[in-house]
């Protein structure tokens, strides 16, 4: 016995000793991680962030330096109170909010790097810099910012933002209070806009004194800069759109039918882009993205659904041509509308019978009503025919995702028979029963920028390029995907009637105080019907203002939809602005002094009011227009002025 | 010829390989936490590397001296090894020079000799010397008391020369007594003391007090036939709680204020996790960088001179009682359990040894060899790997340093020796 005693402690000691080492080396599967190890400092050098410039080169975004402080909770040394004052003075915070910030940080991990103070004033940072190194365990980072040249674009442009931890798990490139794109172009061309941050490893000694490169620098990576981009905004179109928008919400899109390049893509209300720079970005972040009324962060041209309404009859012209169900010439009469059954489909008061071109330019509802009956009964079935209009439609890139660069769409409605089938029962329904796709409201929905590509397509005679936001990058090319045309399904030589009849509706049509001297315009006005919920009674409001152009009539330099919400019938915001807006890109200067005035003048504050106001209201014929003061209407015509200059 | 032979390779080579190998790995440690930049010479000898060869090498020199005496020397010479070493220490006061507050070296020029690491062998040799001696009974009071001495000088002048460390090696003689038949009743009072002084610290003399009373009950009323009579129980409880009040005595006032830091870490004594974990890192620096230091090590390691760790010198000490935090990083779990390994089946070898050996003197003398290469893995490491607080004690033949080394080899080299020479003892 007595001679077991040291023996048994000794292999007690061995197990005791190897079950540690054990735990400490192996438990928890511990792998070595040099991002993690505390004797490497990992420097990191931020590449400059691409710059954006609009299409006639005019720089839009640049980049400011920024710097955080960053912390590694692990390494943080016991600070005596004097120490700790100190350090919180520099940091201008207080000991709760530095203790609060460590243990969030080590919290997250103890082993990495979180922002400690982020976006340090100039000032700041001088005075920081000398004397970061007596506190172990923080260091400083810098980063580049945004900085924005223009007030414009905020929903074309985003911005940046610190990366959260879903994506950093994601994507293991980003690191804790690294930036990444968040929204606009910064989210869509992020990975050629970031470029490849550089990292030095070096080994420090336990005083935090560097004392060389990690294994003589062989991991070590330089930085690669981001790629430059144009977009193919214009940045004075984009601008001037913005004006015109102010006061209304709603939203301009315009394509160059050539390309399918967005000249430009007003969503109002807009704010500053510079508001989402810096240390600044999530307080108004927050703001603007919990403006549940004026909902300034959604982006109306690209994601408002709605009933497309008149402009959409152009399209059931097309089909009927195509399907040779109707001939231009071929009459239908209109008694103030279309009787189908005991119901009726009103109209208003114009020449009758209507051919196509009357039918267009009148945009007779009764006209459209028969056309498209003839479209659906082609065929044995009305199943088969509205499977067949349908077709027909989603070719024009209606109904889906447009499959572009833009950061948010919609994909927009267009009924199939199984709609139908699943609402009525199968084959239980009869064309009658979706006669309002005859005129574009009922079932089908498209968003302004699907409604300016249907505009393009029309403009270019049956095909379009898929709208998109990037012009050039640096040094490489743009996805081929937005340099082939997509062919809808009608022939080319139908479209010269349907193009002849949008023209007429300047001519002679809805449209024909809209007219610009000089140019000619192509366009289809529209109205969508609308509700909102006020103490739980759906009660309408005042039509959405819808309009559809393209302009010059051959050859078309500019395509684009116009949406003003609750601006009442289409030719009156919609239209006046669409004509503007043309005017604008093509001449670069406004002879219909009286059309702009208009728009800048009148708001619709008052309107979007009403549904908060907790009094009944009036729509439509009842609404008046309201002016604003004289002073903000000359402050507007200022800002007017100072466009090519911003 | 033959003879001459055989007597050579008496000498016991598994011991020696284990030896060599636990040098040359403990170099190559060495190397490793003491080079700055790349190494240009191994010899280089501004370098700590560069001497710790040199030791190695003098230490070959030393080893063949030492087999080369007869081995009846050290057993006739015990005594008189034993008062060298201790007129050594006591010349300490006197010619000594402080090194870190601890008065453990003569300088010689520029060298630096430290006699505690040699006085170990030489209160090896004496107890073996005087266990041996037929007169003596280690269980009589008289001879317990004078064995108790021979330790008590060497351990009582080295704790005045604030080398607390190497004092606690001096409890490694108690696994020699207790060999030698000292009562089990030590052992007892012993493990007790250590249950008694960490429940007092931990949880108060009151908890104590109840403990020790339920313990001494329990034992009451299942030990029916020999049992004490009641006085005798209140005495021990007595005893107990005064002990108890003793150690929270010393705990409080008898320690440096250090010392006493420790001990509240290591035993968690500061109740407020926020404190608790302040002191750790102003206090324990050491052991929070060793520890991180063995955990990035992994597996399998990070590779000899590749410890970005131990390249930083994050490990205060680590050349010499913080080397088993480079063995750690560097070589990882495997590398690191092969050196317990090594060290356990050596101290295993030395006992067997021991075991077999016909004279007493021998015996005795390897039980200290093996007890005292005990104590020290035991403190050094467990303490390196925070299991035990902290106590500045080197790793035999792993932390840099000429006289440990040497003295180590000395405490090894004599026992190996012995062994040789068992045949011819009778
Ligand atoms: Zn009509």
């Amino acid at each position: 016995m007595r001679k077991l005693l040291l023996l048994t402690t000794v292999i007690l000691v061995g197990l005791v000793f190897i079950a540690r080492l054990f735990y400490l080396q192996v438990y928890g599967g511990y792998e070595y991680d040099i991002f993690e190890d505390s004797a490497i400092k990992k420097e990191y050098n931020y590449p400059k962030r691409g710059y954006v410039y609009d299409r006639n080169g005019k720089l839009l975004v640049a980049n400011q330096p920024s710097y955080d402080v960053m912390v590694i909770p692990r390494d943080v040394e016991f600070m005596d109170s004097i120490k700790l004052n100190e350090f919180c003075k520099l940091l201008k915070i207080t000991k709760e909010t530095y203790y609060k910030r460590l243990e969030k940080a080590s919290n997250y991990s103890p082993r990495l790097s979180s922002p400690f103070v982020q976006q340090l004033s100039k000032n700041d940072y001088a005075v920081l810099q000398e004397k970061m190194r007596k506190y172990t365990g923080f260091y400083i980072q810098k980063r580049s910012l945004r900085f924005y040249q223009t007030t414009i674009g905020a929903n074309v442009l985003g911005d940046i933002g610190e990366v959260n931890r879903n994506i950093i798990a994601k994507k293991p490139y980003y690191k804790l209070g690294d930036l990444i794109g968040k929204q606009g172009i910064e989210k869509t061309y992020e990975n050629i806009l970031r470029g490849i941050k550089g990292i030095k490893f070096i080994q420090k000694d336990r005083f935090n004194k560097n004392i060389g490169p990690y294994k003589n620098g062989i991991f070590d990576t330089l930085p690669k800069p981001g790629k430059d981009i144009t977009i193919t905004i214009d940045a004075e179109l984009q601008a001037y759109g913005e004006l015109l928008m102010t006061n209304k919400r709603g939203g301009i899109v315009a394509i160059e039918p050539s390309s399918g390049e967005i000249l430009a893509m007003v969503s109002g209300p807009s704010y500053n882009p510079n508001l989402l720079v810096g240390r600044e970005r999530s307080k108004n972040f927050n703001i603007l993205y919990k403006d549940s009324i004026a909902k300034p962060l959604f982006d109306r041209g690209l994601q408002a659904m709605y009933p497309p309404g008149s402009p959409f009859k152009t399209l059931n012209a097309l089909v009927a041509l195509q399907e040779g169900v109707v001939t231009t010439e071929e009459r239908f009469s209109c008694a103030m509308g279309y009787r189908y059954g005991n119901r009726k489909m009103g109209c208003h008061a114009h020449r009758s019978p209507a051919n196509m071109n009357i039918g267009i330019y009148e945009s007779c509802n009764a006209y459209f009503a028969n056309v498209y009956r003839r479209i659906i009964d082609k065929y044995d079935s009305p199943a088969e025919g509205m499977d067949n209009w349908s077709k027909h439609i989603k070719s024009f890139g209606l109904g889906n995702y447009l499959n572009n660069d833009l950061s948010v769409g919609q994909p927009g409605k267009v009924p199939t028979a199984s709609t139908y089938n699943r609402g009525y029962g199968k084959n239980r329904w009869y064309t009658t029963f979706t006669i309002s796709n005859a005129i574009g409201q009922g079932e089908v929905l498209a968003t302004p920028i699907q409604l300016a590509n249907m505009a393009a397509a029309i403009g270019n005679r049956g095909h379009y390029y898929t709208p998109h936001i990037i012009k050039e990058i640096e040094g490489d090319t743009i996805p081929s995907k937005f340099t082939t045309p997509k062919y809808t399904t009608i022939d080319k030589r139908h479209f010269e009637p349907v193009v002849q009849g949008m023209f007429d509706v300047y001519n002679k049509g809805t449209a024909d105080m809209l007219q610009v001297k000089g140019i000619e315009i192509c366009g289809k006005t529209g109205t969508a019907e609308n509700f909102a919920i006020i103490d739980s009674v759906k009660t309408q409001l005042t039509d959405h203002s819808i309009f559809v152009a393209f302009a010059p009539k051959d050859n078309p330099k500019i395509a684009l939809a116009v949406f003003v919400e609750n601006g009442y019938f289409g030719s009156r915001f919609a239209g006046r602005m669409a004509s503007l807006m043309i005017e604008y890109y093509l001449r670069g200067e406004i002879t219909r002094k009286d059309m702009e005035n208009f728009v800048l003048r009148y708001s619709l504050e008052h309107e979007y009011q009403k549904p908060f106001s907790n009094e009944p209201f009036g729509i439509n014929r009842q609404t008046t227009l309201e002016a604003i003061d004289e002073k903000e209407f000359q402050k507007l015509l200022q800002l007017k002025a100072e466009i090519p200059k911003s | 010829m033959l003879r001459e032979n055989q007597r050579r390779f008496k000498f016991d080579w598994i011991t020696i390989i284990l030896f060599l190998l636990l040098i040359g790995f403990g170099y190559l440690n060495i190397l490793s936490a003491s080079h700055v930049g790349d190494v240009t010479s191994y010899f280089d000898t501004s370098q700590l590397y560069g001497k710790q060869l040199i030791f190695i090498g003098l230490t070959l020199i030393l080893i063949i001296l030492i087999l080369s005496f007869e081995a009846k020397f050290y057993e006739r010479f015990a005594s008189i090894i034993y008062i060298v070493a201790i007129l050594a220490l006591l010349g300490l006061f006197l010619f000594g020079k402080d090194v870190n507050g601890a008065r453990s070296w003569y300088g010689i020029g520029s060298m630096t000799i430290q006699p505690s690491e040699f006085a170990k062998f030489a209160t090896a040799l004496a107890v073996a010397k005087y266990i041996s001696d037929l007169q003596t009974n280690m269980q009589t009071l008289k001879d317990q008391i004078r064995v108790a001495a021979i330790i008590f000088i060497p351990a009582l002048l080295i704790l005045l020369q604030n080398d607390a460390g190497s004092t606690m090696v001096y409890l490694a003689f108690f696994f020699v007594f207790y060999r030698e038949g000292l009562q089990q009743i030590y052992l007892i009072v012993a493990l007790s003391l250590i249950v008694l002084a960490v429940l007092s610290l931990k949880y108060g003399i009151a908890i104590t007090a109840i403990v020790v009373t339920l313990v001494l009950a329990i034992r009451y009323f299942f030990r029916k036939k020999k049992r004490a009579s009641i006085p005798q129980y209140i005495l021990v409880l007595l005893l107990a709680v005064s002990f108890s009040y003793g150690v929270k005595l010393f705990y409080q006032h008898g320690l440096k204020t250090h010392q006493q830091n420790r001990i509240t870490i290591f035993l968690r004594l500061e109740k407020d996790p926020v404190k608790l974990e302040q002191m750790r890192k102003r206090e324990a620096y050491n052991l929070i960088q060793s520890e991180q230091a063995i955990s990035s090590g992994g597996l399998t390691g990070k590779g000899f001179l590749q410890g970005t760790r131990t390249t930083g010198k994050f490990v205060p000490e680590q050349e010499t009682d913080y080397i088993f935090s480079t063995v750690g990083e560097e070589w990882g779990f495997l590398g690191s359990s092969t050196v317990i390994i090594l060290f356990v089946l050596l101290i295993i070898r030395i006992l067997y040894l021991a075991e077999a050996q016909k004279s007493q003197f021998s015996r005795v003398y390897g039980y200290g060899v093996a007890s005292i290469l005990f104590i020290h893995f035991t403190v050094n490491i467990g303490m390196v790997m925070g299991l035990i607080p902290t106590v500045g004690i080197p790793l035999p033949f792993f932390s840099y340093g000429g006289s440990g080394l040497w003295g180590f080899t000395i405490l090894l080299f004599i026992f190996i020796k012995l062994d040789s020479n068992k045949i011819n003892e009778w």
